[in-house]
């Protein structure tokens, strides 16, 4: 019987011919936690008795939600995770500044057919490298600090195929978002999904990651995206080679079917409080901003800044609204400042970050205020996600971002660049 | 395990900001600091108002979002003896699992109401409303599952196995 991406990984690294339905033991070959997650992880694995990790090179720790520290609270909370790693020879510490976890996976540990457990939901990324990423809570981690295995249920697939070329100013951060729309919040809950088609094809790495982030926005696992040319050459990139070509059997079972046709998406907005509420920006339009915000581990890598810095540079007008730029990682901010992006983005007007999640989860770095709207790149458009549940958060890509920010107000920017 | 506790309602795709805001999860890992803000967002006495054994019934998805383990913890930690959902989001699922807080697929948000009493059996698989006299049943959590919410969570089940069973 034909396999899905899923199937087909989860079959590797166990070894075993696994479907959808069948729950296995796994042997975890990176866990990360981070700020909010690895704290509790390491007090619940010495719970259980253990005090050692089980393999040091396995486990990646991140200072990245609330970094640098904002509160001497937190302050403590981060030398808590410091010291575990050093009692335990951990290598790598990602402290303050180094970037967002999952990025940090992406560029340093992740390789295809590795079971990817994060204390973090949004580990479905890793997928677009045919990893079997995903997110669990803290238990599960310290799970696997302590035994490095975890238990999986083998999810069935949804297929989403993407066919055509995409309009100019359209993005994969339009495609998720029309996805979002079409599966629902919880339409894939526990679900994999496969994105297919000659538009993803055509996608680079960055924008193929933008895809997978969001897998767990409709409730699913994991999402997956076939590996190609483009994902062999980026990973040769980092050095690892000798990578074959995956995809997904032609005659693979798949729970449900969608057809997206890349010409007919249009620059999309989610609108509060959901992130399937999801509406062309025609429909919302001139709607009034008081924050835009440009980064996270859904739009903040190099291609993402390109955009958004070429769109400042076209237009030569500073922005109306405060607008914070946060590169996803110490390597993309490194890059911006080489191709000058970041003097573009100073230039007219913007707020650079630290790398890190910044305002994304509402601790620090741009919190809104009581009644403020923000247009965001991030994923999750939640009440109180930015740190305030009076205020309303709107999701879009990059290019619709900066366009709004040059204007003040939601924008379509194909109406302001065409 | 079996429980009998007054129902609370909530609707479809609460989420994990909803339950515990992110903003509280960051400082503290003293989860009695921050259970009073649970479901603020939502309703701000909740807090206050629950009592030990209550039972949170709920729509599809309950739990969506992050992956915060406060979530589940501080339900628990409130007293509220199960929660029922038409469905849960995915992570939240299993750290209720894992942290020992009793959960149940069973769509019975159109059919109770708020303080309804409800008695839950779950070695039977079965939920009796004892306000409106009616009963329902639930497909059991498998073994597995059940001996990690009888041994109030992975982290016991864990210490006590010495590890994960080999089958
Ligand atoms: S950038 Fe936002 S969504 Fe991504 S890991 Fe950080 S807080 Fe989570």
């Amino acid at each position: 019987m034909g396999k899905t991406l899923a199937e087909k990984i989860i079959s590797v690294s166990t070894k075993k011919d696994v479907y959808s339905g069948d729950v296995v033991l796994c042997d975890v070959d990176i866990v990360m936690a981070h700020d909010g997650t690895a704290p509790l992880a390491i007090e619940e694995m010495k719970k259980m008795g253990v005090d050692k990790v089980w393999d040091p090179n396995k486990v990646v720790l991140v200072i990245d939600h609330t970094s640098p520290s904002p509160s001497d609270r937190i302050s403590n909370i981060h030398a808590m995770i410091r010291n575990f790693a050093k009692e335990n020879n951990i290598p790598n510490l990602y402290d303050a500044g180094s970037g967002i976890c999952h990025q940090l996976l992406i560029e340093n540990h992740v390789i295809p057919f590795q079971i990817v457990i994060g204390g973090d939901s949004h580990t479905c990324t890793h997928g677009a490298l045919c990893a079997f990423g995903t997110g669990m809570g803290s238990t599960d981690v310290a799970a696997i600090f302590a035994y490095g295995k975890t238990w999986l249920r083998v999810p069935e697939t949804f297929k989403v195929e993407v066919a055509g070329p995409l309009q100019s100013y359209v993005y994969s951060k339009d495609i998720i978002l029309q996805t979002t729309k079409e599966i629902g919040a919880a339409g894939a809950t526990y679900k994999a999904i496969e994105f297919l088609g000659s538009t993803i094809t055509n996608l680079n790495m960055d924008e193929r990651f933008t895809l997978t982030n969001m897998a767990v926005e409709m409730g699913g696992k994991s999402g997956f995206i076939p590996v190609d040319n483009v994902t062999k050459k980026f990973l040769e990139g980092k050095g690892v080679r000798n990578i074959p070509e995956i995809k997904p059997d032609k005659d693979a079972d798949y729970e449900r079917e969608y057809l997206l046709e890349a010409e007919y998406i249009e620059p999309m907005v989610a609108v509060p409080p959901r992130v399937d509420n999801v509406k062309p920006v025609s429909e919302v339009e001139a709607l009034e901003l008081d924050q835009v915000f440009i980064g996270t581990c859904t739009n903040g890598r190099l291609s993402d800044l390109k955009t958004s810095a070429k769109i400042l540079k076209k237009k030569k007008e500073k922005v109306k609204v405060r607008t914070i730029i946060g590169p996803a990682s110490r390597n993309i901010l490194i890059q911006a400042i080489q191709e000058g992006l970041i003097e573009v983005f100073l230039k007219y007007g913007a707020v650079i970050i630290p790398p890190g999640c910044g305002p994304c989860i509402g601790r620090h770095l741009g919190i809104l205020g009581d009644g403020e709207v923000c247009l965001s790149t991030q994923n999750r458009n939640f009440k109180g996600r930015m740190g305030n549940p009076n205020a309303e958060i709107y999701l879009s890509s990059p290019a619709t971002a900066v366009a709004s920010a040059i204007t003040g107000y939601i924008t379509d920017p194909r109406s302001i660049l065409e | 395990m079996k429980f009998k506790g007054k129902v609370w309602k909530f609707g479809n795709d609460v989420n994990t900001d909803e339950i515990i805001s992110g903003k509280y999860k960051y400082d503290t890992l003293n989860i009695n600091e921050i259970v009073k803000h649970t479901f603020e967002a939502i309703d701000p006495d909740f807090a206050e108002k629950v009592s030990k054994g209550d039972i949170i019934v709920a729509g599809g998805n309950f739990g969506c979002g992050s992956s915060r383990e406060q979530a589940p913890l501080v339900i628990k930690q409130l007293g509220i003896s199960t929660v029922i959902a038409d469905f849960f989001a995915r992570i939240f699922y299993r750290n209720a699992v894992n942290t020992g807080l009793p959960i149940i697929e069973c769509p019975l948000s159109e059919k109770v109401d708020e303080g309804d009493i409800l008695e839950v059996n779950f070695e039977e698989g079965s939920i009796k409303n004892l306000s409106k006299n009616e009963s329902f049943e639930f497909r059991k959590l498998s073994m597995f599952m059940l001996d990690i919410l009888e041994a109030g969570g992975l982290v016991n089940y864990l210490r006590e196995k010495k590890g994960f069973p080999l089958k």
